[in-house]
């Protein structure tokens, strides 16, 4: 009996084991599969003018030109939207964990307001965001989708901001308190500095989000063959550039389509590594 | 106030939740003595250290009554400046922790916050606290390293520099050796007994042998009640209550 029943644990655990690995290859298998599609198909298409050069005339037809508009669109765009979202999350995720106790009712209520946030589809950010730009009179522009997206990250940004802060150890903020230091001295001097790293990781995860949104920018930022020169500007965005060149019967378009779609995740790719590069080296103090 | 000392408390009453953890603790702390709090685990001494602080106020759904006068002032008034009293008190926990910084900024932070701005001061501060610990030669060659960085005893004398620098005038210590080997625990025992010349001093222990050797005032604590207190001697000789015998000789602990 023993023995039988080491052999059927034995087992449970090969076939559970095999069905984590397989699990594992499905994630780590269709980033490799999506990198691979967009190259194959957009490397006829990859030419140095996709990103030196605005659209020029017939462009969508299948003529000279590059996307450099939406590649600075969406930076700017996503960018301002981060900001955004960081100067508005971190205030509210230090006062609930912070100022009121961490478990209050007000704090688990913000948190839950953070949860449905992060539900919302991002095209109803996007059908919000322009409700708001018509009562105040803009027109779709950076600044609209700057709005829009960073609503957008908010939620994001702020629920991974929250679960770093929330494992501060007590003995922490006892120490700091103990010294005389207010709650404002103990959040920024000391909350911020030990929870960078998770607050870089939080910025890259909503960058990310907010640069890769077609949704939500649609009627907020416009699209626009320029780079905007100021905030009222329309501002062309990378999503929307694959979708309306995906959107074309011109196979090269299409390709140009990829080639879009393999420049923004360079770009999310680029900016992560980045970003963790600066987290650990600014992190070396961190108390663990 | 009829007392002169630091620290009194009085009818104090703190309740986590439903659960009454002190009930009714009037006492006072000597001056520039060291006082151990001691008693079985759950007892209430920690949360009676940190009521001195109020630290206490960070608990989740911690209610106080009553009154701990520092200076006269009862700190748990509604207007009172808390960073003011904290400032007068410098803290040791159980595990030491470092502040997310440099060595240097770990002992600098007070002062800093406290307003002194001058890199010429702030640096002779920083040597006259470390060396106050004696732990100057240890790292003044490393000052801008991480402090996580340090062992765990060197972890500690850094956090009693720290808490020196800001000037208290009280140390509260909440079983400040029991994560240290026994040589470290005899070092920051060694400075406790030299500190007490300049500091009263409010340790709470549960190794009885520890409050027998380092305490000039015993208080005991058992179920969240004041059982006995009084100075060290006549506590471990003469102990009046049956409780504090029993839990001298180990009968309970």
């Amino acid at each position: 009996m023993g023995l039988r029943n080491i052999e059927l644990r034995k087992l449970e655990e090969i076939i559970f084991k095999i069905l984590m690995i397989v699990a594992t290859v499905i994630i780590t298998g269709s980033l490799a599969f999506i990198i691979v599609i967009i190259i194959v198909k957009g490397l006829p298409a990859m030419k140095l003018s996709m990103i030196t050069q605005l659209p020029k005339g017939g462009f969508y037809i299948g003529k000279e030109g590059g996307i450099l508009n939406a590649i600075a669109g969406s930076l700017m765009v996503a960018g301002g939207a981060t900001l955004l979202s960081i100067i508005i999350s971190i205030p509210v995720v230090l006062y609930i964990n912070i100022y009121r106790k961490k478990r209050s009712r007000l704090a688990n209520l913000t948190r839950f307001s953070f949860d449905v946030l992060w539900g919302v589809p991002s095209i109803v950010y996007g059908a919000f965001g322009f409700t708001v730009m018509l009562a105040f009179g803009i027109k779709a522009s950076l600044l609209g989708g700057i709005i829009a997206i960073g609503f957008l990250e908010l939620p994001i940004m702020s629920r991974a901001v929250d679960e770093v802060v929330r494992m501060v150890p007590s003995e922490l903020k006892e120490a700091t308190y103990s010294l005389g230091a207010t709650k404002l001295e103990t959040s920024y001097k000391v909350i911020v500095r030990q929870t960078f790293s998770g607050i870089v990781t939080a910025t890259l995860i909503a960058f990310g989000r907010g640069i890769g949104d077609a949704a939500a920018v649609i009627f907020t930022a416009g699209y626009s063959d320029y780079i905007p020169d100021s905030l009222s500007q329309p501002a062309a965005t990378l999503p929307l550039a694959i979708f309306f060149q995906m959107g074309t019967p011109f196979p090269e378009v299409q390709e140009r389509a990829y080639a879009s779609a393999f420049i923004l995740t360079l770009i999310i790719l680029v900016i992560s590594i980045t970003s963790r590069i600066i987290a650990v080296k600014i992190t070396k103090h961190t108390i663990k | 106030m009829e007392s002169k000392t630091h620290i009194n408390v009085r009818n104090l009453n703190v309740f986590y939740e439903e659960h009454q953890a002190l009930k009714d603790i009037t006492l006072d702390i000597p001056d520039k003595k060291i006082t151990a709090i001691i008693g079985p685990s759950g007892c209430g001494k920690t949360t009676l250290l940190k009521s001195l602080n109020r630290l206490i106020d960070l608990t989740e759904g911690v209610k106080v009554s009553g009154s701990v006068f520092v200076d006269g002032e009862n700190i748990f008034n509604p207007g009172v400046e808390v960073t003011h009293i904290r400032k007068k008190m410098g803290l040791l926990s159980q595990r030491p922790c470092p502040l997310p910084m440099s060595i240097f900024d770990n002992v600098a932070f007070g002062p800093r916050i406290h307003g002194i701005k001058d890199k010429k001061e702030l640096q002779n501060i920083v040597e006259h606290y470390l060396k106050e610990t004696s732990l100057w030669d240890d790292v003044k060659d490393r000052l801008h390293t991480s402090a996580s960085k340090l062992s765990i005893g060197q972890q500690q004398r850094l956090c009693l520099s720290r808490c020196l620098a800001v000037e208290p005038e009280i140390i509260l210590g909440d079983e400040p050796t029991s994560a240290l080997d026994p040589q470290s625990s005899l070092r920051i025992e060694n400075r406790f007994r030299v500190l007490k010349d300049n500091y009263t001093i409010v340790i709470v222990t549960h190794i009885l042998r520890q409050a027998k050797r380092l305490a000039d005032y015993i208080v005991l604590l058992y179920c969240g009640e004041l059982i006995e207190h009084g100075p060290a001697q006549e506590f471990f000789e003469n102990p009046k209550e049956k409780l504090t015998k029993e839990y001298i000789s180990g009968v309970i602990s």
